[in-house]
């Protein structure tokens, strides 16, 4: 079971806004959704990676790329051809 | 042979998000061909939006792989298909461009979430289009509108500009209104590709074949078990009974490990979403985020804003599923439940060529019935599994119920498309016949 404050907090971690008239439903169809989970209690044992795979490994060289332009070309704000974002300090 | 090909259609059933009135195209195997791309399918220079209007207004500025091989095969890009926001959904309902409507009923969903890309094709609009599947996305809306879609094996087709939603479980397939068409699709987009660096040089080049003489065919018994419709059932047994007089055996076998399938998907895929989702965050592209607020203030409020909920219910089970405390009674129990699901079928496939069974336990249902999640995700039941083991699965018609159409759904061995698309080809012309 997950409170009305486990959710919030689960908001917070994940970084997803939710209103407070949200957090109800969300709760409840949380331990809805849990509940179900439930079943994976009975999976016995350890998963192990699958066999005949190998990683992809490629050298780290420098490739042609997007320019400059086109990278920004979505962004919603730049300055002197670099990306603006939020402060984060 | 090249030029461009005017393209106004009368989307009456919403199955498009954007249109190009005039696309071109050049010579190749589907020269001067209308084909339509799902909206999490990176399309150069036309709005690539996903369903969300986290994405509104994103031009990307390179193809997927994918459509950079139709272009060169001479396909004209028609449109972007209408989906459930960011693939999150069953019935193209949690599209932030509005539900897409079942042509054959257009009461009732298209199922997702590929529904635009299907609606598409059943219309009559396209006769071929690209959906994705994660846990069912492509054979649920081809089941429900009466096409024909093709989930390939994990790894066949490259993902390079697919919009990632759960990279572990999905695929870019073709959708088409007979199997020959997924097939020459099928041809066109199974190519290397060093960029996705979970794929395999497992070309296909196949023409469909209907000489199935000897084909062995698994019948799973949880695949008719409970909560799937007895008349669906019947119209699948009927169909199996067709390709039994075509030539092939049935088999009983068992996926024991299907009663975790479900709980286990929903884990993995909310997991990864977790993480893939967390790059929309309103700086390198779609709408702008202000950039006068704190970070963390920004983020939350432009993703409260712009993502709908079905979409941050995934990403907060996602997260709750992966976090310190509940990641190994989740995420790791559901990683040994893919394993179980997956030696399943391994185990059945020594001995039987294909298994067969329902694409979806029901028929269409109505639009807005279907607004509690986990009855939603139940929905998923007999197509999640395919995408667990990473095997191939089509979905081809096989008869109405109620007026409704229902899906046949034939699985192969990993890299075996050919033998699905032969089976549902011979299954095809025999009914025809």
């Amino acid at each position: 079971m997950v409170t009305e404050s486990d959710i919030e907090h689960i908001a917070e971690l994940a970084d997803i806004g939710i209103s407070r008239d949200e957090v109800p439903e969300f709760t409840r169809q949380f331990n809805a959704i849990l509940e179900y989970f439930e079943i994976l209690d009975t999976v016995e044992g350890e998963s192990a990676p699958a066999g005949g795979i190998t990683n992809a490994f490629r050298d780290d060289e420098p490739r042609p790329c997007l320019s400059q332009e086109a990278a920004l070309a979505n962004a919603g704000s730049t300055e002197d051809g670099f990306i603006k974002a939020p402060r984060v300090m | 042979m090249a030029g461009t090909l005017d393209f106004s259609p009368d989307d009456r059933y919403n199955a498009f998000i954007t249109t190009c009135s005039t696309a071109p195209f050049s010579g190749g195997a589907l020269a001067g061909i209308a084909v339509a791309v799902k909206d999490n399918i990176s399309t150069a220079g036309i709005e690539t939006t996903c369903g969300s209007r986290i994405l509104e207004g994103y031009i990307p500025p390179y193809d997927a792989y994918v459509v950079e091989l139709l272009r060169r095969e001479g396909a004209a890009i028609v449109g972007k298909t209408n989906m459930d926001e960011f693939g999150m959904g069953s019935t193209t309902e949690t599209s932030a461009f509005g539900p897409t409507k079942n042509p054959v009923d257009p009461s009732r969903v298209p199922g997702g979430s590929s529904g635009g890309s299907a609606a598409a094709v059943a219309a009559g609009l396209v006769p071929m289009a690209l959906g994705s599947d994660t846990g069912g996305s492509i054979r649920c809306p081809a089941a429900f509108c009466g096409v024909v879609g093709l989930k390939p094996t994990y790894g066949r087709v490259s993902r390079y500009g697919l919009i990632a939603y759960a990279s572990s479980l999905e695929q870019v397939g073709p959708m088409a209104r007979t199997v020959e068409d997924v097939s020459r699709v099928m041809s066109v987009i199974a190519r290397y590709d060093p960029r996705d660096a979970t794929m395999f040089d497992r070309p296909y080049d196949h023409r469909p074949s209907a000489d199935i003489g000897g084909l062995r065919v698994g019948i799973p018994g949880e695949y008719f078990g409970e909560g799937v419709d007895p008349r669906v059932a019947k119209k699948v047994r009927d169909a199996i009974g067709v390709i039994e007089d075509l030539g092939a055996s049935t088999v009983p076998v068992s996926i024991p490990g299907m009663r975790y399938a479900l709980a286990a998907y929903y884990v993995i895929c909310t997991a990864e979403a977790s993480s893939n989702i967390a790059r929309f965050d309103g700086v390198r592209y779609g709408p702008a985020v202000d950039t006068r607020k704190s970070w963390h203030e920004a983020y939350q409020d432009i993703r409260q804003e712009k993502l709908g909920p079905e979409v941050r219910r995934r990403v907060m089970l996602g997260t709750f599923a992966l976090s310190a405390g509940y990641a190994g009674r989740y995420y790791a129990k559901a990683l040994g439940a893919r394993q179980k699901i997956r030696q399943d079928f391994e185990r059945a496939f020594r001995d039987v060529d294909v298994i067969a069974g329902p694409t979806m336990p029901t028929v269409a249902f109505p639009l807005g019935e279907r607004t509690d999640p986990v009855s939603m995700y139940l929905s998923d039941i007999l197509t999640a599994p395919a995408n667990l083991a990473g095997i191939p699965a089509i979905s081809v018609p096989c008869g109405r119920v109620d007026g409704l159409p229902v899906g046949l759904q034939l699985m192969g061995r990993q890299f075996e498309e050919e033998r699905i698309i032969d089976a549902a080809y011979a299954y095809e012309q025999g009914v025809k016949a």
